[in-house]
């Protein structure tokens, strides 16, 4: 995984994301991975042409960039917030995790990956201040032996008691989340990411069934409250031309 | 409260504005969530009958002065646009709105092929995308840029739909960039259109970024929209309006306001179609429109919006 820094504000909230441009190549929407109103990243792991291709860029080469769009994580002082990220959503739970911080809130980071060499990040989460680093791993490499929501359903039965939950990460791990959280009637916020192409609302490429928002305007972070009416959500997505793919 | 209900050939809809095709509307949820924000109606994205790529991104640029736009058209096929279309039909709730299927092909061939398709689908209306700006590097100039292109696309859609659906209407969308758009109107129209849809984007046009020297968009030029093509628009619709009388026009071009509308009403237009708009005021901007135009109703004592339609001579 590569991280770019680019050093001039950017405004961006946790949750936010732009559109990265490698001119005659493609566009393509990144996760603002932190931003402290001096400079901003983004976190790229290169597993397609375009990724493999950016990856490859070095201090000095010229990007597009077009944003930051996209609705934003958000808490109130002081909240007891659990935090499930999976895979790349790490980077903007982590962005997220640093400003709750800051308005006192106090976090429970549950960091799921395959194994513990899949745990991105880890080398800074549990740097934060306030924040339980929980790791879980598949093969139980590191941390608990198993999926995060699991290490948090324990959590939950031990009686701990959130305010919030927020989760960013495979859409299997968030469904799960989404439904634990209405059981126990725990505010939550998810980020619903599907394919985009304008990135403002235009295109309709990322609108889900049966609402038909556009999750690049009205996501991709979303109340519960709006996941639970997206019947697709943990059921299916659609590609480049409108096609539904299932999970 | 005025009534700003119109009727295009033979179907009613609630407010005269519809989404214009190429915005949005890919799901019936799509369409329905355009609905809810308050249209009249809405036009699908162009439905082909194979899957059809759209071209890579960059595909939309848009400022405060104009949109550029060239998505490529990507669609699924037909077998999708069946599983949406009835969906809709089948939820779309007591007031009905209608809905306006829109087809695009490759081939004269291929449009009657199409029509068919879509035909069997029962959509309330039919526009046949004859002038999309985003293809020529794919199929060559636009159909509608010639008039015989135009007509024999128009007979060969005509034709297909006497078995499956004869009393659909249907309206051909053309392009504005064109030496004479009057005298495409009437070699379409001669060729048994029932309506017209005036006028798909403009150009195409390019936009450069001058740090890497480098077109913006993929397919480095595309269709041109926004509020600034509007006196196009309302020029084109005026010129088809005064030498076609008879025929409903569905008004598309740089229409973000109630009176935006209006205008394009008094130039000619039925149904006014929003598409770019939906970029400068949000989805939202169906309902606000109509409430503009239902204000503008009241204070001006117009009490059928739909009388005010080719008032302007």
């Amino acid at each position: 995984m590569t991280t770019f820094t680019f050093d001039y504000p950017h405004r961006a909230e946790p949750g936010q994301f732009i559109n990265v441009w490698l001119p005659g190549v493609n566009e393509r929407p990144m996760s603002i991975a932190f931003d402290d109103g001096k400079a901003y990243t983004i976190s790229v792991a290169a597993v397609g042409e375009f990724t493999k291709l950016l990856g490859k860029k070095k201090v000095g080469d010229m990007l597009g960039i077009r944003g930051p769009y996209g609705q934003v994580f958000t808490w109130k002082p002081k909240q007891r917030i659990a935090m499930l990220a999976g895979g790349y959503g790490v980077a903007p739970l982590y962005f997220a995790a640093s400003r709750a911080l800051k308005d006192g809130c106090k976090i429970d980071f549950f960091h799921g990956a395959r194994s513990k060499d899949h745990l991105l990040f880890a080398q800074h989460v549990p740097k934060l201040k306030n924040t339980r680093y929980l790791p879980a791993t598949d093969d139980g490499s590191a941390g608990f032996h198993g999926y995060n929501v699991q290490a948090w359903q324990e959590e939950l039965s031990k009686g701990v008691a959130y305010d919030l939950v927020m989760t960013c990460g495979p859409e299997v791990m968030m469904k799960v989340v989404s439904d634990r959280a209405f059981e126990y009637g725990i505010d939550a916020q998810i980020s619903v990411e599907r394919y985009m192409k304008c990135g403002f609302g235009v295109c309709g490429n990322c609108t889900v069934d049966d609402l038909g928002i556009t999750t690049c305007q009205k996501g991709t972070v979303m109340p519960n409250e709006t996941v639970r009416k997206i019947k697709e959500f943990g059921k299916y997505h659609r590609d480049a031309v409108g096609r539904k793919h299932l999970y | 409260m005025a009534d700003l209900s119109v009727n295009f050939c033979g179907v009613t809809f609630k407010n005269p504005l519809v989404l214009a095709s190429g915005i949005l509307g890919i799901t019936a949820s799509s369409w329905r969530n355009v609905v809810r924000n308050g249209a009249g109606g809405i036009t699908t994205k162009s439905l082909w009958l194979n899957e059809h790529q759209g071209h890579p991104n960059p595909v939309i640029i848009a400022n405060d002065h104009y949109m550029l736009n060239a998505v490529g058209v990507p669609d699924a096929g037909v077998k999708k646009a069946e599983e949406e279309i009835s969906l809709f039909l089948k939820k779309r709730g007591a007031s009905k709105p209608p809905l306006i299927a829109n087809i695009i092909a490759g081939s004269v061939r291929d449009y009657g092929v199409i029509a068919e398709e879509i035909g069997r689908m029962k959509p309330d209306i039919l526009e046949v995308n004859i002038s999309c700006p985003n293809v020529e590097s794919e199929f060559g100039t636009p159909f509608a840029c010639v008039a015989g292109d135009a007509a024999r696309v128009t007979k060969e859609v005509k034709k297909a739909l006497k078995k499956v659906a004869p009393k659909l209407p249907v309206t051909v969308k053309l392009s504005p960039n064109v030496e004479n758009i009057v005298e495409i109107a009437k070699a379409v129209v001669d060729a048994g259109a029932d309506g017209l849809t005036v006028m798909n984007t403009v150009g195409p046009g390019m936009a450069i970024n001058i740090e890497s020297r480098t077109p913006i968009l993929a397919n480095r030029v595309g269709g041109l929209s926004g509020p600034s093509l509007k006196p196009l628009a309302v020029k084109f619709i005026y010129s088809i309006r005064q030498a076609l009388p008879e025929i409903p026009i569905i008004g598309t071009g740089g229409v973000l306001t109630g009176e935006d509308a209006i205008e394009m009403m008094m130039a000619g237009a039925t149904l006014v179609g929003i598409g770019t708009g939906v970029y400068y005021r949000g989805v939202e901007v169906f309902g606000l429109a109509a409430a503009e135009m239902n204000a503008w109703c009241t204070a001006n004592k117009v009490k059928k919006l739909s009388s005010l339609i080719g008032t302007v001579k």
